[in-house]
């Protein structure tokens, strides 16, 4: 099963490199990872998405949590959360197939950032299936190239509040 | 105003921070990018800087002064190779969780990425073997950095830390103020067990039939052994060690099953297969403890003490897990338990098993055996040395065998299994200890990769009995190509490439013995132990092909062990 891990780490020269090491040195693989900064200056979060079985996501929260530069480990996945996922698609048009696919971008919400002679580049935002969705509707278009964000989450509501109130002194 | 403070040069301020650490010793080498610090070393009196040989050398050094004593072993290496000498030497202080602090020197900090000379990425390299690491780039962070490394290399789960210094940062200036508190808001060791879990744990060990206490190095490291044994013995609860728990009751004591594991007593291994309470006290469920894992006491009820939350559920999945402080958590098991359980029946299952299966290293034989020799050492230090073995056969005999009374006092390279460990890390543990025998214990392979600190212990009068078991064959690795690789000795048979031992120690400086007769041990080991004005050598010359046994074959049930070698025409 798939999990969504929130960790928040020292905005810290290395501080990745640690994360990327534990799951490489023992073994956990990765989906998707994506770093950024938070609303604490000194504080970055990482958006983990990792499949494995019970005991190994016990595993992987107790790893995150012994690396030093770790401040929170939560599995989002047992929380209410929003996720969501940012793609930018390069896909091929010809001169009958243009409004099929704005069609598309527009049904999916999506917006034309960049065109040229025979693509267009589109960015869409949604949860990590809605993007899946999207690729496998432009698939027979030809996509030139793509770059996806890897998801980023964060839990809803009052929990926020909360779980703030144990990192922040 | 205040008149603004003295600006200190960062190698000022280096030893300003070892001084406030109370730090004895520095192992370690000089380089370029040390030169500062070295220059400072010079005008130095409150410590002593001992120059290994090597690097290597220098960390198991500390590593071995660090076990004895339980301080943090601190290393002072160059940058590039140097720094990069030291990596088996941290990662084998983080397999066996040794509080080291190893400073490498590094290239000035606008050089670092550029290929310059003796440049090494060591806070890279090291990271997977280290508890934590820290490039410092300002020298105004140097103080709280060394502060924070002495800090974590000693608490929670100790480990090595390491502390990579730019030269330019050393040379550079600022004012000095150690911080007296350390906040790491990441990093809040648990120190306390849970009272509801222990005082379930408590009960249930009251309650049942066949406990058994299955204890590890986090017994020896919390300094644990007067609780373990005070618990031990009043509720009579028999204790069985992994290596690094050995100290933690005599092996030979009343409670003592010795060790479990691949060349664990047999009933020790029946014990753990066969209990309804097993407690793991500061242990890992390694898998040379456990075998195969889904056969590994299966029957009992599981309960876990360990200051890493990550060492629970680990491998194998427990029934009650108590985080914190082994030492503070067995002290307050003892005092949470109301009734002792009823362990009679129990401990005479146990005697059965005993009689069943005993040690048996054929004494007697014509040729000198290893085990004998490891016996008489232990006779006749009546377990009271400090016992620093190498890695390979003689290590597991000496486990077996050597009665080691005193925590501290057993001093192995257990996780890592790193040969070249036996030499340097007696060395270490000698500055530390000078009341009791040091015993360094090799075999014929592991003595010559780190051969060349005989000279450190000559240089400092180190008193330690270096000691070579010698069978001319990587013995451990020769055993598993009999066993389990079609008696293929690829590589392990030495004789013709070993050198005359007691010429080579002898060339150091060492008095030096060889010994090829059983009837010759004893008189030896007099004359030896006798010397203590300076490091000694002896050689034993041992049965070549001798085996390691009982052994649970890799992969296997730990109840299920080969007693002896299965061809009888090959008994030595």
């Amino acid at each position: 099963m798939k999990h969504t891990i929130s960790l928040l780490v020292e905005n810290r020269f290395g501080a990745f490199d640690r994360v990327a090491t534990m799951f490489s040195g023992k073994g956990f693989n990765i989906s998707s990872i994506s770093i950024g900064e938070t609303e604490i200056n000194e504080i970055s979060r990482m958006t983990i998405v990792v499949s494995g079985e019970d005991q190994v996501m016990e595993q992987i929260e107790k790893q995150l949590n012994r690396l030093i530069d770790t401040i929170k480990v939560v599995d989002l996945t047992k929380t209410e959360r929003c996720e969501r996922e940012l793609a930018l698609i390069t896909v091929n048009y010809k001169p009958g197939t243009l409004e099929e696919v704005k069609n598309v971008c527009d049904i999916f919400r999506g917006t034309i950032v960049d065109i040229c002679n025979k693509s267009l580049t589109m960015e869409v935002t949604g949860p990590p299936a809605k993007i899946d969705a999207i690729v496998n509707v432009l698939m027979p278009y030809g996509i030139k190239e793509m770059a996806r964000s890897g998801t980023v989450a964060i839990r809803r509501g009052e929990q926020v509040k909360q779980a703030k109130k144990e990192y922040v002194q | 105003m205040s008149p603004a403070k003295k600006k200190l040069s960062g190698a000022d301020i280096f030893f300003e921070c070892l001084k406030r650490e109370n730090v004895e010793y520095i192992f370690g080498y000089p380089g370029g990018a040390t030169l500062k610090i070295y220059e400072k070393l010079f005008e130095i009196d409150f410590l002593t800087h001992i120059l290994a040989k090597h690097e290597q050398g220098a960390t198991h050094m500390a590593e071995g002064y660090a076990r004895a004593t339980g301080k943090v072993g601190v290393v002072l290496a160059t940058s590039g190779p140097g720094a990069t000498n030291t990596v088996t030497g941290i990662a084998n202080a983080y397999m066996d969780s040794s509080p080291l602090v190893v400073f490498t020197g590094q290239v000035p900090a606008n050089l670092i990425g550029n290929d310059a000379f003796q440049e090494a990425d060591i806070v890279g390299i090291t990271r997977p073997i280290t508890k934590h690491n820290f490039l410092v780039r300002e020298v105004c962070e140097l103080a709280v950095t060394i502060r924070k490394a002495f800090y974590l290399a000693q608490t929670g789960r100790p480990g090595p830390v390491v502390v990579d210094l730019p030269k330019n940062m050393i040379a550079s200036e600022c004012e000095f103020e150690y911080p007296e508190k350390v906040d790491i808001r990441g990093y809040k060791p648990t120190v306390d067990g849970h009272p509801n879990q222990i005082k379930k744990a408590a009960d249930i060990i009251s309650k049942a039939k066949r406990p058994l206490l299955y204890v590890g190095g986090g017994v020896i490291m919390s300094n644990a052994a007067e609780e373990l044994r005070a618990f031990a013995s009043r509720n009579n609860l028999p204790v069985t060690m992994t290596l690094q728990g050995l100290g933690s009751i005599p092996t030979n004591g009343k409670q003592s099953l010795g060790m479990l594991g691949m060349h664990g007593m047999y009933w020790a291994n029946q014990a753990v297969n066969n209990c309804d309470v097993l407690v793991a006290l500061g242990a890992r469920f390694d898998d040379r403890v456990t075998g195969k894992l889904d056969t590994f006491a299966t029957n009992a009820y599981k309960i876990h003490v360990d200051i890493d939350p990550s060492s629970i559920d680990k491998n194998v999945v427990v029934d009650l897990p108590i985080v914190g402080s082994v030492k503070n958590i067995i002290a307050d098991l003892d005092k949470a338990m109301k009734d002792k359980p009823d362990t009679d029946a129990w401990w005479k299952q146990i005697e059965v098993w005993k009689a069943e299966c005993p040690l048996n290293y054929a004494n007697g034989s014509e040729t000198l055996r290893a085990g004998y020799v490891i016996e008489r050492i232990s006779e006749k230090t009546n377990g009271h040395a400090v016992i620093v073995p190498d890695v390979g056969q003689h290590q597991m005999w000496i486990a077996q065998l050597y009665n080691v009374v005193h925590p501290r006092s057993h001093i192995s390279s257990g996780g890592l299994g790193t040969m070249g460990f036996s030499v340097p890390a007696a060395i270490g543990a000698a500055f530390a200890i000078k009341d009791r025998p040091i015993v360094s214990i090799s075999g014929d392979g592991g003595f010559q990769m780190n051969i060349q600190e005989l000279s450190t212990a000559v240089a400092h009068k180190l008193p330690v009995k270096f000691i070579v078991i010698n069978n001319a064959f990587l013995g451990m690795v020769r055993q598993w190509q009999e066993l389990f690789h079609a008696e293929k000795y690829s590589f392990t048979d030495l004789s013709a490439l070993n050198p005359n031992f007691v010429k080579v120690a002898e060339a150091f400086g060492l008095p030096s013995f060889s010994v090829d007769k059983a009837e010759n041990v004893d008189k030896v080991l007099d004359e030896a132990f006798a010397i203590n004005d300076k490091p000694v050598f002896i050689e034993f010359k041992v049965s070549r092909e001798d085996m390691v046994f009982p052994m649970v074959p890799a992969g296997a049930s730990i109840s299920d062990m080969m007693i002896e070698r299965l061809n009888p025409k090959r008994m030595v």
